[in-house]
């Protein structure tokens, strides 16, 4: 049912943007106007979820260890799953933002047989998940070209390397076919998987859906229904500037394209994908496990009802004396 | 197998993964009898002066809540946002990509859905949705929000008290959120209306009293530790010393309190007398802290941070200079996280350095506590220990990784350091359920009660199932963990699931195995069994 409500909401939202633009032919309002407005919502929102969390202080020392500590000189401490430097640390965030290490490990259980479980390596979702985030980068940075001029030779490079195994014209790039494959693989997992079907609520297919459209748009440009590519690109600089034009001639599909992008950097700070700023602030992942070698201090510490050794030895002094243990007052 | 079968067995277990049709957001929870536990005793609360102190059933329709409860929830999630970073984070980001579901051994025992880490969690970020953020509080359902009704918040007492704060999910999240954390939010909560369990709240409030969470009284502490001192010169002839609440001594010694008043983990506590006398340990026990345990932990921080002062101030009061600390799980928890946090800086103790073998043990030079482990291990590589391993022969020896020791401190290879030492026959159970993902026994965090005995069972299930293999495979007989809790909670589970394992303690195996000056010739065990081997028992 929850991905009927995401499925209708993005029709909805597809809808929207053919009608304003198509019909009523409200280029500014979806070339420039809801573009801006988006960016500065997802500043905005960006920068205050974060530092709403940041200003939320860590008043205890909770890394989640998954490796051996450092503790006698001759044991071989785990660096990188239980860091003791800033150099583990470094390395245990990096492998897992980069690498998502932890889906890495990920293993399936399943009972086999009248009590027996068996565990299964379980890459699908490590892949899937690697595969999607990685070419969105690439695509990001392919997009590059539009908002910098000259375009710098890395994102050149990225792009020649992206069309490398490609012979037909236009080129189709393997972060695009990636994409496509990964964002389907990760939508009809939450289908298919009774699991996760049972625990997907709307916006975690109305996440998908919107990147689905932006890809989906994007290629059907690339390959259909071509863009004038250097009218979009008057359009990025006039934007960058804060001397908009509208790309004149360009079609539909470019403004539902636009309104998809749009659509997804202004629900960004309020929704699940602000994992991407979190997991940096995670105090499970981003912290040493050094906590008896360096004190961890509460800032909103408090002083605590306790039950002092003179209420204790109050209670049981006469007791005490009797069988000979030592105490305080006679 | 055929699939047919398959479901044949998974219907004999009762266990069903595969979710029901009923949305997980329709609130609502059948207390059956044998999967919760019995609530706090008004007594106990009173003592420990926390709030709604009262007579109430969770199974009954009243559960007597103040007026004002919804309230006193909400403002206390609001305090808590504003004070722990985790807590929000962790409400914030989850993608509910499902890496976390089949991690849970109370979901993997009980194919309750709601028992994933993710569902689990997701009964208090609903709420949190629905109050604190703005697409909940505009699109409510559709933003997966809900109201905060009585039925959610008996369904938040029912699965936060089915969860036993491993944090093996934790282990495989992408971005480490540990529903451990969430649980103990949430439990906070609950504590904030009354809504306790007795199996934590009695304990806590014995050990608030006495010292201990078993309620000795330092006199009977004696006599305990007397009869523990009698036992080691029955099998050794070795007559040696406890010293209780001496002043100047070195260290202070802390164990669970388990360890002086349970069985198997009795043999734990005469292992550790019996390594002092040999070494020659300038030590003493306190009967004021008594108890390294800290079921505090399992209501609040702050209850953890009442129970867990008296460490430090007896070791103050004592003049000791370093803490030296026995095998349990939470407990190291406590002292390896939150110690320092909650009752530190010990700058009235020095860096622990072992007397016998002059180690420094630098990765405690602030919390200056020391695992027994790591103590005893530095002896042994620096061969300060005799050992005849053959002691153990009539034991076939796996490792179960305590959750916390494991994943609350990389505590990993002394145990098995010390293993490899005491004993010629030692078998790992498959990787998928040792070291950082090892399996919880499925009582910790305060659930070890015998009421709730069906939700153990199930939740040790996925342990006692790698047990089970490395009993058939292997024929081992023996399960030696380092938590009071796990000693207390496998004989029960190991009986019902793989019947023959036996569970004993790291410092059971090592006082058998330790060759004490001047010691009789042994001819049983701790336990008092032949030293010829338990025939019959093993089918190798």
């Amino acid at each position: 049912m929850n991905v009927v409500y995401s499925l209708v909401g993005t029709i909805i939202l597809v809808s929207l943007a053919s009608i304003g633009v198509g019909l009523l032919h409200w280029y500014s309002v979806f070339g420039v106007i809801i573009p801006y407005a988006a960016i500065a919502a997802f500043i905005a929102g960006f920068v205050y979820r974060v530092l709403k969390w940041a200003r939320s202080p860590v008043p205890f020392h909770i890394p989640t260890v998954c490796g051996q500590g450092k503790s006698l000189p001759w044991i071989k401490a785990d660096n990188i799953e239980s860091p003791y430097d800033r150099a583990g640390l470094i390395a245990r965030i990096a492998l897992e933002v980069l690498f998502f290490r932890s889906l890495f490990w990920n293993e399936r259980v399943k009972l086999k047989e009248a009590y027996k479980l068996l565990y299964s390596r379980n890459l699908y979702l490590w892949l899937g998940g690697l595969a999607f985030h990685w070419s969105l980068l690439i695509i990001l940075l392919r997009h590059l070209r539009f908002f910098l001029e000259p375009v710098p030779s890395f994102v050149i490079f990225i792009q020649v390397l992206d069309g490398i195994f490609q012979s037909i014209v236009p080129v189709i790039y393997n972060s695009d076919v990636i994409i496509m494959a990964a964002l389907m693989y990760l939508f009809l997992r939450r289908l298919t998987n009774a699991q996760i079907r049972y625990i997907s609520l709307p916006s975690d297919y109305f996440a998908l859906l919107l990147l689905l459209t932006v890809v989906i748009s994007g290629l059907l440009m690339r390959l259909f229904f071509k863009a004038d590519l250097v009218k979009v690109k008057q359009w990025a600089m006039g934007m960058l500037s804060f001397h908009p034009t509208l790309p004149e001639g360009v079609g539909l599909l470019f403004y539902i394209h636009l309104f998809f992008v749009a659509l997804l950097i202004a629900y960004f700070p309020i929704s699940k994908l602000m994992h991407m700023a979190g997991i940096f602030l995670s105090p499970t992942l981003n912290l040493r496990n050094d906590s008896r070698m360096r004190r961890h201090v509460n800032p909103w510490d408090y002083p605590v009802k306790v039950h002092t050794y003179e209420e204790w030895e109050g209670e049981f002094r006469e007791a005490m004396k009797e069988v000979g243990l030592p105490v305080e007052k006679e | 197998m055929t699939e047919e079968e398959v479901a044949q067995a998974e219907d004999r277990l009762g266990i069903d993964h595969t979710p029901p049709a009923k949305s997980w957001m329709d609130p609502g929870v059948e207390f059956r009898k044998g999967t919760y536990c019995y609530p706090g005793a008004q007594k106990h609360l009173n003592y420990l002066k926390l709030p709604n102190p009262r007579e109430w059933q969770p199974g009954g329709e009243d559960w007597k809540l103040p007026e004002n409860w919804k309230e006193i929830v909400l403002e206390g999630m609001k305090d808590r946002l504003s004070r722990d970073r985790a807590f929000g984070l962790f409400l914030d980001i989850c993608v509910r990509c499902g890496a976390c579901a089949d991690k849970c051994h109370f979901f993997i025992g009980s194919g309750d859905p709601k028992n994933m880490p993710v569902l689990r969690t997701e009964l208090l970020r609903s709420v949190y949705r629905r109050y604190f953020t703005l697409s909940g509080k505009i699109l409510g359902k559709l933003a997966g929000a809900r109201k905060l009704t009585e039925d959610v918040l008996k369904e938040w007492f029912y699965y936060f008290y089915q969860c036993t704060e491993c944090r093996r999910c934790s282990v495989f999240c992408p971005y480490g959120i540990d529903t451990c954390e969430i649980t103990m939010m949430a439990r906070e909560l609950l504590g904030l209306v009354g809504c306790t369990i007795n199996w934590i709240i009695e304990p806590a409030s014995n050990c608030f009293r006495t010292g201990n969470h078993l309620g000795v009284p330092p006199h009977a502490f004696k006599s305990t530790m007397e009869f523990a001192v009698d036992e080691v010169e029955e099998n050794t002839g070795i007559r040696v010393e406890a010293p209780i609440n001496k002043k100047g001594a070195e260290v202070l010694f802390v164990a669970p309190s388990a360890d002086y008043f349970a069985s198997p983990h009795w043999y734990t506590l005469l292992g550790y007398l019996m390594l002092f006398h040999e070494i020659g340990l300038d030590y003493t026990w306190s009967a004021y802290a008594s108890e390294g345990g800290n079921f505090g932990l399992f209501h609040s921080k702050e209850l953890a941070k009442r129970l867990n002062a008296k460490i430090y101030d007896e070791a103050k009061r004592l003049g000791v200079k370093w803490i030296l600390g026995g095998e349990c799980g939470h407990m190291w928890r406590v002292i390896h996280q939150y110690m320092d946090t909650f009752n530190g800086p010990a700058d009235f103790l020095e860096e622990p350095v072992s007397p016998i073998t002059g180690t420094h043990f630098e990765n405690a030079s602030s919390t200056k506590m020391v695992h027994i482990c790591e103590f005893t291990a530095d002896l042994i590589e620096n061969n300060r220990l005799k050992l005849d391993p053959s002691r153990n022969d009539h034991w076939r020896v796996t490792f179960h990784d305590s959750c916390n020791p494991s994943r609350g401190m990389g505590l990993i290879e002394e145990p098995r350091y010390i293993l490899d030492h005491v004993c010629n026959h030692f078998y790992e159970m498959p990787d998928n359920t040792i070291k950082e993902r090892t399996f919880c026994c499925g009582s910790g965090a305060g659930l070890g009660a015998d009421e709730n005995m069906e939700i153990r069972l199930r939740g040790g299930f996925p342990r006692a199932n790698a047990v089970k293999y490395v009993h058939e495979e292997f024929g081992v007989n023996l399960l030696a963990c380092i938590c009071a809790i796990d000693k207390a909670a496998f004989p029960p589970l190991l009986e019902y699931w793989v019947p023959g394992v036996d569970v004993g303690g790291i410092h059971e195996l090592l006082g058998n195995a330790l060759v004490i000056d001047g010691e009789k010739e042994r001819s049983t065990d701790l336990r008092g069994e032949s030293l010829g081997g338990k025939e019959g028992e093993t089918n190798v």
